[in-house]
């Protein structure tokens, strides 16, 4: 299980294909890739994501691992990013490994849909026409009713 | 004890950390606490059900005692992923 907080890009080929090269007992590598996406508007300069040093970390290890107890896992890896983001940059991304692709795809959303409403990230969309806190949706919350 | 603020608590309120001596018993009291000092931080709270609370990097409630808590964020939702 591996956990990263940086506000530097990542790679994700090569992390991907890193995580994919672990162990030949999983037959089933499930990743899934975040983007800042521009607005409808199609004015969005600047995605600003702000996080909590400390319980971040925490956080999303607490996601991970009880993603590990739930599936059969053979591995789990998070990615996210803070600071200041572009449209099309990578923000964020999850893997699962696992011997069936079920729980690995399974275990992805699960930890999808906390780490939207778990971890404490915040973002904030900077546009042409000025600044907006990204408001928490409802549809966010309710998701994790399924697990 | 630490008290942090995040996102728009952060900017409402003007500052990411304060330290603050309370006898406050619960975080609800903490809260009516820090609403008394200052319009901004009345203005941070006029609405709890729009913000979150960890305490010591926990997610909490805003019933919770602060026995033994060292430090409490405030916070609106997140918004990962």
């Amino acid at each position: 299980m591996r956990i990263v907080v940086q506000d530097a890009p990542f790679d994700l080929g090569a992390e991907a294909n890193a995580f994919a090269a672990t162990d030949d007992a999983n037959g089933a590598i499930v990743t899934f890739t975040g983007v800042v996406r521009d607005l409808a508007t199609g004015d969005l300069d600047i995605m600003e994501i702000e996080h909590y040093p400390g319980m971040t970390e925490r956080a999303l290890t607490n996601i991970a691992q009880e993603a590990m107890e739930r599936w059969s896992l053979g591995d789990v890896l998070v990615i996210h990013r803070h600071g200041r983001l572009a449209p099309g940059d990578r923000i964020m991304m999850v893997a699962t490994a696992a011997p069936h692709r079920k729980d690995a795809f399974e275990a992805a959303e699960y930890l999808m849909d906390y780490l939207k409403s778990r971890a404490p990230f915040w973002k904030k969309e900077i546009t042409t026409s000025g600044a907006e806190w990204v408001a928490a949706k409802d549809a966010d919350e309710d998701a994790l009713t399924r697990w | 004890m630490d008290v942090l603020y995040f996102a728009w608590v952060r900017e409402r309120i003007g500052l990411p950390k304060e330290k603050v001596e309370t006898d406050a018993a619960t975080v609800s009291d903490l809260v009516a606490e820090l609403s008394a000092r200052e319009d901004r931080y009345a203005a941070a709270f006029a609405d709890l059900s729009a913000l979150r609370v960890a305490l010591d990097q926990e997610l909490s409630d805003f019933d919770a005692p602060l026995t033994g808590v060292r430090e409490v964020a405030f916070f609106p939702p997140m918004t990962g992923g």
